[in-house]
C-alpha cells in the first residue's frame, strides 16, 4: 500500500524519532512510505487555542499538500493530530464559510489514520514482529480514546510485541494535563493533573512509558524527569519498530 | 438560527451575580489548588459517584438510545420553545395556578419577595435549587429581612457554613463530616452539645433541625427538573424527602424556573427519569420524584406561583452555542468525570454553575465582554480531554462549545490596539505553519534550544510563557536533525 505519512509539526521538529519509527515499521510491513514534503502541521493548536481564523490557512495548507500527493491511505502517529484532521478541520473551514474547503478536508478525513487504527483496521495487522526487552505501562492520550475511539487496539500491538512485559496504569483514561496550550493558559492545573499521572506511572514499576502521541508524552515525560524517576518516555511507533536486531532507546 | 420569545433580550448580571466571580480562572484556581483538603475530598467523592454512575450505566442495554432519546426530545423543545411556553403557562392556570414571567434576576427577586409579603411571613423554607442560586435570592430576600432555610442537607451545610455550593448536586462536596460537625456546633441553634462526626447523628441533627421548620413554614419555594407543557405538571427529583416537605407542607409553594426546563409531553420523563438518576447520583432511580399540577382543593399547598425565568436564557436561545448548553439538565455527570473540576473545585469557576457545563453555560448567560471579563477565561478551563461529551445523558457536545467559545473570546478581542501576547504569538505561528519554507527556517531557529539544554539534553528553564511549562516539569533539548532533514538524507525520490 501507498501510505502517506503525517510527520506532525511536533514529530518533525522535536521528536523526529517518531516519524522516523512510523517510516520503519511500515516498510519493514512491505508498504511504500511517501512523505508530501510542503506539509506542516494539522492546525490543532490554533484551533484549540481559539485562534479559528488563523487556523484556516494552516488547515489549507494541510488539504492541499496532500490532496496533490499520490497515496492510498495517510497515517499519522499522533492520535490529537489525526482527532484534529477528523473532527476539527471541516468545522474551522465551515465557520468561515469555506463550505469547499470543510468537503475536500473531510474527503481527506476519510482516508486519514492514527497508527494503530492504520496497522489493525486497514492493514489488518496486530503482531508487527516487534522486540521490546522492557516493563512499559501504557497511558491511552484522550483524543485516541475518545474523539477516535481507537479502544484497545494499541494494546492490542503491544501484546503482541515479544520481551516486553506490559503492566496497568492506574487511572489509564485521566488526562496527563497537556491539552495543548492548556498547560500554559492554566499551569498550574495542567500540573496538578501531571503530578497524579507521574504518580500513577510510577506507581506501575514501569520503566517506560509509551503513548500514541508525542504530545502527551512530551509533558509526561518532563514531569517524569524533572522528578527523577528515571522512567522514560517512548512513542508506541518507536516500541512497534524495535526489533533484536536494533532495540529502541 | 434564532427565536424571538416576545421578552426583551438581555444577558444575566453584568456587574457583580452569582454568575460571575472576582478572579480569571487560572488565578482563582491557583488558589482552590493551594487547598490540599480540598483536593482530597474531591478526588474521593468524585471517584465515588464516578464508580457508581459508570456501574448503572453499564447495565443499560438500551443507554446510548436513551441518550439519543433525551438529546432528541431536547433539540425539539428548543425549537418549540415559544408554543410549548404559552401551552405549559395555560395549563398551569387552568390548573389554579399562577404563572409570572421574569427577564432577569432582579424581576424575579422582586416577584418572589412580594409574594412572600404578601403571605406576612419572615421566613421561608427551601428546596434545594440552581434557578435560585443564579439569582442569588436568599441574599436578595436576606436584605428585605426575609430568612430563606435551606433544607437540602448539603445546602444547609454551605449555609450554615456561609459558604458557596461548589457542585451543582453535591453543594458541600469541598467538605469532610468533621468540618460538617464543627459548622452544626457553631451554627445550628439546637444542635446536641454531644454531636460526634458520624455521618448518622449529623443526619440526625439536621433532620431534627429541619423538622421544626417544614412543621412552623407557611411558605416554600422551590426550583424545577421538569415542566410538562402538554399538562402543566411540575417536577422536583430529589434523594432526601425534604424537597417533598416543602412541596407538600406549606400554604403557599413558589416555584422559580428557568424557561428551558420544558418537557413536551408527560411521557417524556420516561426518559427523563432514567437519565438523571444515573447520571448524576448513580442510582438506578432517585428516591423522591414529586410531581404537582397547580393547585388541588385540600391537598398540599392552596397558593401555587410559578415564575418562569428567562436571565440570559432568550439570549443563549438565538445562539447555536447557547441552545445546545440549554439542553443541559444539571446532572453534574461531567462534573465528576472533569479533571480540571476534580482538582480546582467549583469556586475556582466563580459561577453558580461549575465544572464542563458551566464554563459553557456561564459565558452564555452573561456574555463574555473582552479579556477583562473573568468569564472570558471559563471556556479555556478544560484540557479537552472529552470526558465530559462521553457521560453527558443529552449528549451536549461540550469540548466542540468550548473551542468555539474560544474563538469568540479571541475574535472578541480583535482589533484591540494592543495586541496580546497570545495574539501576536498565535498569528506569528500561523504565518509559519501556512508554509513550508518558512517552517523549516524556524526549524533552524529551533536547533538553538539545543545551547540552552544541559548536558543531559534537557531545558529546565524557558523564558516567560514558556516559564510556565518549565516550573513543573523538562523540555527535551531539540535534535540534531528534524524528521524531514532525516527523509531527505535516507529517501531519495
Amino acid at each position: 500500500m501507498r501510505i502517506a505519512l503525517i510527520a506532525t509539526c511536533l514529530g518533525d521538529a522535536l521528536f523526529p524519532e517518531v516519524a522516523k519509527a512510523t517510516t520503519v515499521l511500515l516498510e519493514r510491513l512491505g508498504h511504500q512510505v511517501v512523505f508530501p514534503a510542503d506539509q506542516v502541521c494539522c492546525g490543532q493548536m490554533h484551533v484549540n487555542t481559539g485562534y479559528l481564523t488563523e487556523a484556516v490557512p494552516v488547515v489549507r495548507q494541510h488539504v492541499e499538500v496532500f490532496e496533490a500527493a499520490d497515496f492510498d491511505v495517510a497515517v499519522a502517529p499522533s492520535g490529537s493530530c489525526v482527532g484534529s484532521v477528523r473532527h476539527q478541520q471541516a468545522m474551522v473551514a465551515r465557520r468561515v464559510g469555506d463550505t469547499a474547503l470543510a468537503d475536500r478536508a473531510t474527503a481527506l478525513a476519510g482516508r486519514t489514520y492514527e497508527l494503530s487504527e492504520l496497522l489493525v483496521d486497514v492493514l489488518k495487522v496486530t503482531d508487527v514482529g516487534a522486540y521490546y526487552p522492557h516493563r512499559v505501562t501504557y497511558h491511552p492520550t484522550c483524543h485516541s480514546l475518545r474523539m477516535l475511539r481507537v479502544g484497545d487496539k494499541p494494546l492490542q500491538l503491544l501484546r503482541a510485541v515479544q520481551g516486553i512485559d506490559l503492566v496497568e496504569l492506574p487511572g489509564a483514561d485521566q488526562c496527563c494535563g497537556f491539552g495543548g496550550t492548556f498547560s500554559i493558559k492554566n499551569a498550574d492545573t495542567s500540573s496538578a493533573m501531571l503530578a497524579d499521572k507521574v504518580g500513577n506511572i510510577v506507581g506501575t514499576g514501569a520503566d517506560r512509558c509509551t503513548a500514541g502521541d508525542a504530545s502527551c508524552l512530551m509533558n509526561i515525560g518532563g514531569g517524569l524527569s524533572r522528578q527523577d524517576t528515571g522512567i522514560r518516555t517512548i512513542h508506541l511507533a518507536q516500541i512497534l519498530a524495535s526489533t533484536r536486531e536494533q532495540v529502541a532507546a | 438560527m434564532s427565536t424571538f420569545l416576545g421578552i426583551p433580550r438581555k444577558h444575566a448580571a453584568q456587574e457583580e451575580s452569582p454568575l460571575r466571580g472576582a478572579l480569571p480562572f487560572p488565578k482563582a484556581a491557583r488558589r482552590e489548588l493551594a487547598n490540599d483538603q480540598l483536593r482530597r475530598n474531591l478526588a474521593h467523592a468524585t471517584s465515588v459517584i464516578r464508580s457508581k454512575r459508570a456501574l448503572v450505566v453499564d447495565e443499560m442495554p438500551d443507554w446510548e438510545a436513551l441518550r439519543d432519546a433525551g438529546a432528541a426530545t431536547k433539540t425539539q423543545v428548543m425549537s418549540n420553545l415559544p408554543a410549548l411556553l404559552e401551552q405549559f403557562e395555560a395549563n398551569v392556570t387552568a390548573h389554579g395556578g399562577v404563572v409570572h414571567w421574569a427577564t432577569d434576576a432582579q424581576e424575579a427577586n422582586r416577584i418572589v419577595t412580594e409574594l412572600v409579603r404578601a403571605q406576612g411571613v419572615d421566613e421561608v423554607i427551601k428546596v434545594k435549587s440552581m434557578a435560585t442560586q443564579e439569582i442569588g435570592l436568599n441574599e436578595y430576600l436576606e436584605d428585605n429581612g426575609i430568612a430563606a432555610v435551606e433544607t437540602d442537607l448539603a445546602e444547609l451545610i454551605v449555609q450554615l457554613g456561609h459558604d458557596t455550593p461548589s457542585h451543582i448536586l453535591v453543594p458541600a462536596i469541598h467538605r469532610n463530616r468533621t468540618e460538617v460537625r464543627d459548622i452544626f456546633l457553631a451554627e445550628m441553634e439546637d444542635a446536641p452539645a454531644d454531636l460526634t462526626d458520624e455521618p448518622r447523628r449529623l443526619a440526625m441533627a439536621a433532620r431534627e433541625h429541619l423538622r421544626r421548620k417544614f412543621l412552623a413554614s407557611k411558605v416554600a419555594i422551590s426550583g424545577t427538573n421538569f415542566g410538562i407543557a402538554e399538562t402543566g405538571t411540575i417536577g422536583v427529583v430529589e434523594s432526601e424527602g425534604n424537597g417533598r416537605m416543602c412541596v407538600t407542607l406549606p400554604e403557599t409553594l413558589i416555584t422559580v424556573m428557568g424557561i428551558e426546563k420544558i418537557l413536551p409531553t408527560f411521557t417524556d420523563l420516561e426518559v427523563f427519569l432514567q437519565l438523571l438518576p444515573r447520571s448524576s447520583t448513580g442510582e438506578r432511580m432517585n428516591p423522591y420524584t414529586s410531581l404537582w399540577t397547580g393547585v388541588t382543593p385540600g391537598d398540599g399547598p392552596q397558593n401555587f406561583h410559578l415564575i418562569l425565568l428567562d436571565n440570559g436564557r432568550t439570549n443563549a436561545l438565538a445562539d447555536q452555542v447557547g441552545r445546545a448548553a440549554l439542553h443541559c439538565i444539571r446532572c453534574s455527570a461531567c462534573l465528576n468525570v472533569c479533571p480540571v473540576y476534580e482538582r480546582t473545585g467549583g469556586h475556582a469557576y466563580g459561577s453558580v454553575y461549575p465544572g464542563p457545563i458551566g464554563a459553557v453555560l456561564t459565558p452564555q448567560l452573561t456574555g463574555m465582554h473582552g479579556h477583562h471579563d473573568v468569564n472570558s477565561t471559563l471556556p479555556y478551563a478544560s484540557s479537552l480531554c472529552g470526558a465530559c461529551y462521553d457521560v453527558c445523558p443529552v449528549k451536549i457536545p461540550i469540548p466542540d462549545l468550548l473551542v468555539e467559545l474560544r474563538g469568540r473570546a479571541v475574535d472578541a478581542d480583535r482589533g484591540r490596539t494592543i495586541p496580546g501576547g497570545w495574539d501576536a504569538a498565535m498569528k506569528a505561528a500561523a504565518w509559519i505553519m501556512s508554509d513550508p519554507t518558512r517552517f523549516a527556517a524556524a526549524e533552524k531557529g529551533l536547533a538553538a534550544g539545543r545551547l540552552v539544554a544541559g548536558r543531559d539534553k534537557k531545558i529546565k528553564h524557558l523564558p516567560f510563557p514558556g516559564s510556565a511549562w518549565t516550573h513543573t516539569k523538562d523540555m527535551p533539548a531539540p535534535p540534531k536533525q528534524t524528521f524531514r532533514q532525516w527523509w531527505k538524507e535516507t529517501h531519495h525520490e
